[in-house]
């Protein structure tokens, strides 16, 4: 049994790891709540805006924490214009459709790094990789209370963006009633592309936050699929709140896991959440009825 | 006529002169049993499953673990791992479909069972952990394990023929033909009368069952298999391509789109050897589907047909 | 571009088109041996490597070895002793996959090789070696550490490199020696690996071993290929207090471990790796204060052999990373062209005559004299390494060592 300390120490980490990962969330769950799609490239696209900010370190030297603005505003438009020109145009809106399209885009993305990049694990160190601050018993890298600091801020932000603005206050109007928010001049088309531009764009700002204290290849989104969908899946789809506190026990679940289960038993207890949740409560903790 | 031409085509490889060509033609026959397995619950069923390896792994493991621990013979263990896989199915699918999953959520609790099962095989002792199972080299019959590729040929048919058979009683059969009407509306054919999760599950098993079987085949071929080979998520795209790309949810879509796949890989790596650029092709191959013929290729005749 | 890159951007594409004449060139074969052995007709050489995919890295450098090796007995006028045959690659990507390992296996048997040299990871050479053996082609194994590889009964299969066992075993002793020369600072340990076949093999021997050497072995961690997060298993280690951390696993999770070892100030003697897969000159380069002081019991070159010191030269001109892998294929493919050079032959009985009855000694590895014992060089040992003033100095044994080694490191 491990002791007290490691506990508490396991569960900041947790803590801390889940607020990147409630950003990654955010992206998927804004994507669902507005589009009704699962974007099942949202592992790949995390790849890629790592390579974005991977790129900006090694070339320009910009410190992914300042990348952040950037990487997230090149996601944006990556984001849009994949709505705008492929999943808009391949999927005509049918469910089956779009998985598959997502999919088939996750696996040209993927592949297209290899092709560029080729297979190597690339890493990067920051000014903060080696700064830590000590509270109490706890030794916590600075590295990733910033990444978790920045996530729930931005969080903080979206939700702000999509709870104030008239953008905001269209999109939504657009993901509850499409036919009436035609009849009062919103384009639903371009509500669905500039929705999925945000949350990809969200992947923007996570792959900064995260290329500090993790690494990049061609297949490292891969790593996020699940634990993404599991989130949203806890948090309830669609809800934002949900994938906050979603994130967050997640990233405890899986520090935990490790801990008591053994670092190679441990990574189930993503995968046996996922399968349980929707088996048994799929509307997730916060969720309405579907 | 056409049935003795299929015969014919299938039977050909087995004259050709070159061991390695009877190799593609073996992983291009086991790429559409697989597809077809998956066809079988994708197609027929409607049931996207982004994690059949699931079931690709279980039947291999199960196979591996009676002949190492308990020694049966090889052949023992293909029955075992077809009911292995028939009751993972109807698990997954009763606990899937009891709890209303459908489309997308289907497709991802499918992707986390496989995942689930990947750190299973990869902690527990029976199975190797991450050591993985190695099979004695016995060469022989009664191992079960061919040095002629021909021979290996010919079980990757009798692979295809059992799958393609049961796609056949899927399409003229009253199972198939409830499976369909779920397919297109749970609603009309639950008030015919369908039991629509029964329905749906024994589909799934059926495709489980078949799918254990090619991973059986897979470790009698090679010998040995680790966590990461026998639950590959790639393994399970490469079966929805086969069936998306032929055509799912007809009988003869996977042997088309296995075809297709296979000459597509082997053509790109002729032109471009560049890593990468050959299972790219695969996703823009999905996504052409996807947006230009949803029916797959098999649908092409009926096009043509039509304008003719 | 220089000959060399000519002629291997010209050979990529040579197995594939070879393909489609592949069953008419088979049957002229056949009919005609005689023709062809009348003039020195190219030796081809299969090349299996996963240049794609998760393996990606290691297996371009082992490719990248046997190129370079193919270069140079070919530009020193090819295998003298069969008129100057030059030896031309086929070169095959493996992916990581070991159907397809298999298949390319029997794709380049009907290209004519006659010889094959693979395949970085276990999995891949445990398929094709099994492939090959049915043709019974030699198989020059370029790592693929598992013992299984050479002890399962295949004739065809042969290792210059050491096993699993014998490296284990080697970094024991290395150990002990390193230990007891500083007066036996390290006196307890925890073993760190990953789950795979790889880190749990080394794992479990260690275990048995350690205590002989006076070393308490205070737990076995393992953790799964990829671990995101190393602070649970850093503060276990912490927990348990040990002199020392033993490493066994792959790249990635080779560097956050002792990244996260050092942002946690663990207070170690040291850390010791056996054949940990993120010990190299780029960890070295590129992470300095993580890097500096850890031990590894790795495969390399001997440092003060100056033909050693002109490859990495070499390798490092060419923009590459100088790593074992590299090592690995370019003395795989000369044990190969040393083997034809004495049997007088390219066939199969003679090739795989002359590997069992192999001296090689052409070579600046690490070893005593070449001998096989069922397909397996009993004569080869890896070192033990450390990383210092970011570069990687040999410290055991005393024979090849370039530096003594600094233990217990440095405090942080």
């Amino acid at each position: 049994m491990p002791d007290f300390d490691i506990v508490t120490a396991a569960l900041v980490g947790g803590v801390l790891t889940g607020g990147v990962y409630a950003l990654v969330a955010l992206g998927l769950t804004l994507i669902y709540g507005v589009l009704h799609i699962v974007n099942f490239a949202h592992g790949a696209l995390l790849m890629v805006a790592m390579f974005g900010a991977w790129f900006l370190a090694t070339a320009l030297g910009l410190d992914p924490y300042a990348a952040v603005p950037v990487v997230a505003l090149g996601m944006f438009c990556v984001g849009w214009a994949l709505y705008r020109f492929v999943i808009g145009r391949v999927s005509r809106g049918e469910d089956r459709a779009i998985l598959l399209t997502t999919l088939g885009l996750s696996v040209v993305l993927e592949n297209l790094a290899l092709v560029l990049f080729r297979g190597d694990t690339r890493t990067i160190e920051t000014a903060l990789s080696f700064e830590m601050v000590e509270i109490g018993p706890l030794l916590l890298p600075v590295a990733k209370i910033v990444s978790a600091g920045v996530a729930l801020v931005l969080a903080g932000l979206l939700w702000a963006f999509m709870d104030l603005t008239a953008t905001g206050r269209a999109i939504r109007a657009v993901a509850r009633e499409p036919v009436g928010a035609r009849l009062v001049g919103i384009r639903p088309d371009r509500m669905f592309a500039l929705a999925y531009g945000i949350g990809v764009g969200c992947l923007g700002a996570a792959g900064c936050l995260l290329l500090p204290s993790f690494y990049v290849s061609p297949s490292v989104g891969e790593n996020f699929v699940l634990v993404a969908f599991t989130i949203v899946v806890l948090g309830g789809m669609g809800s934002f709140p949900g994938a906050l506190v979603g994130g967050i026990l997640v990233g405890v679940a899986e520090s935990l896991g490790g801990l008591f289960l053994g670092e190679s038993l441990g990574p189930i207890s993503i995968s046996v959440t996922f399968i349980a949740i929707l088996l048994l409560r799929p509307t997730g903790l916060f969720g309405a009825a579907r | 006529m056409r049935w003795g031409l299929v015969c014919i085509a299938l039977l050909m490889p087995l004259a050709l002169p070159s061991q390695y060509l009877v190799t593609l033609a073996m992983l291009t026959l086991v790429s559409a049993g697989l597809g077809q397995a998956w066809n079988l619950a994708g197609g027929f069923g409607g049931l996207t499953s982004f994690g059949h390896v699931a079931f690709f792994g279980l039947g291999a493991y199960a196979a591996a673990i009676v002949q190492l621990r308990l020694g049966w013979s090889p052949w023992l263990g293909l029955p075992l791992a077809a009911l292995v896989g028939l009751g993972a199915g109807l698990l997954v699918g009763f606990a899937s479909f009891r709890a209303g999953l459908r489309g997308s959520y289907f497709a991802l609790v499918t992707l986390a069972f496989a995942e689930a099962f990947r750190v299973l095989a990869n902690s527990l002792d029976i199975t190797g952990a991450g050591l993985g199972l190695q099979l004695r080299m016995a060469p022989g019959l009664e191992a079960f394990q061919f040095v002629d590729r021909r021979l290996s040929y010919l079980a990757a048919l009798v692979f295809l023929v059992l799958a393609t058979a049961a796609a056949l009683h899927l399409r003229a059969s009253r199972f198939g033909a409830r499976l369909a009407a779920v397919r297109e509306s749970e609603a009309a054919a639950s008030a015919l009368g369908i039991d629509v999760v029964r329905t749906k599950s024994l589909a799934l098993a059926l495709s489980g069952a078949l799918t254990a079987l090619g991973g059986v085949l897979y470790l009698q071929t090679y010998l040995y298999i680790d966590p990461s080979i026998a639950f590959s998520p790639q393994r399970s795209v490469e079966m929805l391509l086969v069936a998306m790309i032929g055509g799912a949810g007809t009988v003869w879509g996977p042997l088309l789109g296995a075809l297709v796949l296979h000459v597509v890989a082997e053509g790109t790596q002729l032109l471009v050897s560049r890593p990468g650029v050959a299972p790219m092709m695969y996703g823009v191959l999905l996504l052409l589907i996807v947006w230009l013929l949803p029916g797959g290729i098999a649908s092409l005749r009926g096009r043509i047909a039509r304008h003719a | 571009m220089t000959d060399a890159e000519t002629r291997s951007a010209t050979n990529r594409h040579m197995p594939r088109r070879a393909v489609i004449g592949a069953g008419a060139a088979g049957i002229a074969a056949l009919a005609a041996p005689s023709v062809l052995r009348a003039q020195p007709a190219a030796i081809r050489l299969g090349l299996i490597h996963p240049v794609s995919g998760a393996l990606a890295f290691s297996g371009n450098q082992c490719r990248l070895g046997a190129t370079m090796a193919i270069d140079d007995i070919n530009a020193a006028g090819g295998v003298k002793s069969l008129g100057g045959a030059r030896i031309e690659p086929l070169l095959g990507d493996a992916q990581g996959r070991p159907e397809i390992a298999a298949s390319l296996v029997d794709q380049m048997a009907e290209q004519g090789a006659a010889a094959f040299v693979g395949c970085f990871a276990s999995a891949l050479g445990l398929a094709a070696t099994q492939a090959a053996a049915k043709y019974n082609i030699p198989f020059s194994i370029d790592s693929g550490i598992v013992d299984s590889l050479t002890t399962r009964g295949l004739k065809n299969v042969y290792r210059l490199f050491p096993n699993a066992s014998s490296v284990t075993a080697d970094a024991l002793m290395a150990l002990d020696a390193i230990n007891k020369k500083a007066g036996s600072p390290a006196k307890s340990c925890v073993i760190v690996h990953e789950d795979s076949a790889f880190g749990t093999q080394t794992a479990q021997q260690l275990a048995g071993l350690l205590p002989k050497i006076g070393i308490e072995v205070k737990s076995l961690i393992a953790h799964a290929t990829p671990t995101r997060d190393f602070t649970n298993i850093v503060l276990r280690i912490k927990s348990e207090k040990p002199d020392l951390v033993m490493i066994s696993n792959y790249q990635n999770e080779y560097v956050a471990l002792a990244r996260t070892l050092v942002q946690q100030r663990v207070d170690l003697v040291g850390t010791y790796s056996v054949a940990g897969g993120g010990f190299n000159l780029k960890f070295a380069k590129e992470m300095p204060g993580i890097a500096e002081g850890m031990l590894d019991f790795n495969h390399w070159y001997a440092p003060k052999d100056p033909r050693a010191v002109a490859f990495r030269k070499r390798v490092e001109d060419a923009s590459q990373t100088m790593t074992w892998e590299v090592l690995f294929g370019y003395f795989a493919v000369k044990l190969l062209g040393d083997a034809w050079q004495r049997a007088g032959s390219a066939g199969k009985e003679e090739t795989i005559a002359a590997l069992a009855s192999s001296t090689f000694s052409d070579h600046f590895m690490p070893y005593g004299p070449t001998k096989f014992t069922n397909g397996q060089n009993s004569g080869s040992h890896a070192v033990a390494l450390q990383i210092q003033k970011g570069d990687m100095e040999v410290v055991w044994p005393d024979a090849f060592a370039s530096a003594a080694a600094v233990f217990p490191r440095a405090k942080l």
